[in-house]
């Protein structure tokens, strides 16, 4: 594993070098290197730039204003109030399955790691059309949630739904393979030793997967944060109630207030570099990790 | 005292398979197995007639045309391009590559929403690349190409994150043994690494596809939904569901949710194939 991971690094040091019949010519380096990097500028970089700029091009005090306007505000509160329901419960069904399907031998393991990842596959406008069906005043439980007047649909609880089943998968699928990977031999120990279950958890099982967790946990926030289909459908759009950060750039947008929507849009955008930074990070440290316990 | 002796030999039994496993099945169960089966129950309903019309409306399958070919093309670009970008950030070194690598992963940390607006205010004809294109009679943007770019944009990680992986690990002594045996350097490229990252790029290929197909928030802003011509197959469904025609609606997402389960099948086959490889 150390050496395969090292040795892209002395190979482009070599190339620079010695030309070998293992490499390319500097040329044809160069000119790779060039077309990805042309490719990447006009799908990732200018769009990013765009949006900043666009955003703080009217100076800083119109940015202010856009972002502290009441609706505005409104729609930080709810992605906010949003974020807290559904990342910890995702994270609690992830460690949960996670649990069940590396720790333990059981039949129909591969459909049920299959139908975790079924989110993924189902578009998030079907989402949001699901629970209409089902929970909306026209659907099926629509007249059982009139009678006791609840509202689902159009209302919050609604867009809690839809962002849950929409990030349902992310910290569940960083944390099967990295449990399957680890077995079961510590917790055994800490059993034998006289330990509970809870405390086994806590003390052995918990930092073990502390990184995977904390890893799933940031792509399960940034996606939350940003679902828009699913909650396009079952919000409503009622302004200063159910509009989501997204919602409320898409109204702003659609009103001809761009620089407001751009501003709005740079918090988001700012919250997504933060999570790049995060899994990087995370990945880095994973990887010298690695490295560090193969050299021992 | 022979079954004492045996007792004490088995191994602890880790707990608590009751209770993640029964609260597991219970979520799955509640938020996504028996809603998606109700919405299959609800077109079941309808008549065969009744789903017909929903589903085979020329305005439909003008959508289901956009949306595949569109996914399709995204897609393509993204294997080629992908593919190119991984090799560079596996074989060399040049400054900013860190960053680079990190912001691959944008398309998936940015709300589609954002990217919606940032693309469309970017490929409009008066934007910083637009512009450049409309004295050749190039619109991107209000166009079929501007839906070809917003589903580009969001399946653009999916190819790079899973070939790069495979190419890390890809063991340098086959190149050498190729060159060794008199291969050009193309040679070996397309007869010893292409052979071995094919099914990571079959896999990024088909996640790309299926993200593309279901794909709304960056699409709707730059597509500006024109019927027949740009209209993406889930906008339909927003709009019908906006205009509480429900049947209508769900009819189309169960098609979608067809194609859905199809692609996921063919996914999992390909990392079948890839891990068996490996």
């Amino acid at each position: 594993m150390t050496t395969s991971n090292t040795l892209p690094l002395i190979s482009a040091a070599a190339v620079q070098d010695t030309p070998r019949a293992t490499a390319e010519p500097r040329w044809v380096k160069w000119t790779l290197v060039g077309i990805a990097l042309t490719f990447l500028t006009l799908f990732l970089i200018l769009p990013l730039a765009v949006v900043l700029y666009g955003a703080f091009e009217a100076g800083m005090q119109v940015w202010w204003q856009a972002v502290t306007e009441p609706d505005a505000l409104a729609a930080i509160r709810l992605t906010l109030f949003v974020l807290l329901i559904v990342v910890p419960l995702n994270a609690v069904f992830g460690v949960a399955i996670a649990w069940a399907i590396a720790k333990f031998e059981f039949r129909g393991k591969t459909i049920l790691i299959s139908i975790i990842d079924m989110p993924f596959a189902i578009s998030p406008v079907v989402v949001g059309l699901i629970f209409v069906i089902l929970l909306g005043s026209q659907g099926w439980f629509g007249p059982f949630l009139a009678e006791h007047d609840v509202r689902i649909i159009f209302a919050v609880p609604g867009i809690v739904i839809v962002i849950l089943f929409g990030t349902l998968p992310f910290v569940a699928r960083e944390l099967i393979p990295l449990m399957q990977q680890q077995g079961k031999e510590e917790e055994e120990a800490s059993l034998t030793l006289g330990a509970s279950g809870w405390k086994t958890f806590w003390y052995v099982t918990l930092p073990n997967i502390k990184w995977g967790l904390i890893y799933g946990v940031v792509l399960c926030n940034a996606r939350a944060m940003g679902e828009f289909g699913a909650v396009a459908i079952v919000s409503g759009r009622i302004r200063g109630e159910t509009n989501t950060m997204p919602l409320h750039i898409e109204v702003l947008y659609n009103e001809y207030m761009f620089t407001a929507a751009f501003a709005v849009s740079s918090l988001l955008t700012g919250l997504a570099l933060v999570t790049i930074v995060l899994k990087s990070w995370i990945e880095w440290k994973d990887e010298r990790k690695q490295t560090s316990s193969t050299a021992r | 005292m022979e079954s004492v002796m045996s007792s004490i030999r088995i191994k602890p039994v880790i707990p608590g398979f009751g209770l993640t496993m029964g609260f597991s099945v219970l979520y799955l169960s509640l938020l996504l197995i028996i809603p998606v089966a109700g919405l299959i129950l609800f077109t079941l309903q309808m008549s065969w007639e009744d789903f017909w019309r929903a589903v085979s409306h020329p305005q439909v399958v003008a959508s289901y045309k956009l949306s595949f070919l569109a996914s399709f093309i995204g897609a393509s670009i993204n294997a080629v391009f992908g593919t190119l970008v991984a090799w560079v950030l596996v074989r060399y070194s040049f400054p900013g590559k860190r960053i680079i690598d990190g912001l691959v992963d944008l398309p998936f940390a940015l709300p589609t929403a954002v990217a919606g607006i940032a693309l469309v205010t970017l490929y409009a004809s008066t934007g910083w690349v637009g512009q450049y294109f409309e004295p050749f009679g190039i619109r991107i943007a209000y166009s079929q190409i501007g839906v070809v770019i917003a589903l580009t944009y969001i399946g653009l990680p999916f190819v790079v994150r899973t070939v790069q992986p495979v190419l890390a690990d890809f063991e340098k002594e086959l190149e050498e043994a190729s060159a060794a045996l008199g291969a050009s350097r193309l040679t070996t490229i397309r007869r010893v690494i292409f052979p071995a990252i094919l099914p990571a790029l079959l896999t990024g290929y088909a996640l790309a596809f299926a993200r593309a197909v279901g794909e709304y928030g960056s699409v709707i802003f730059i597509s500006g939904n024109l019927p027949y011509r740009t209209e993406i197959t889930p906008l339909l469904i927003v709009a019908k569901a906006e205009q509480y025609d429900y049947h209508g609606a769900a009819a189309i997402g169960v098609v979608m949710l067809g194609a859905a389960f199809i692609l996921l099948l063919l996914i999992n086959g390909l990392q079948w194939w890839a891990s068996r490889r490996g």
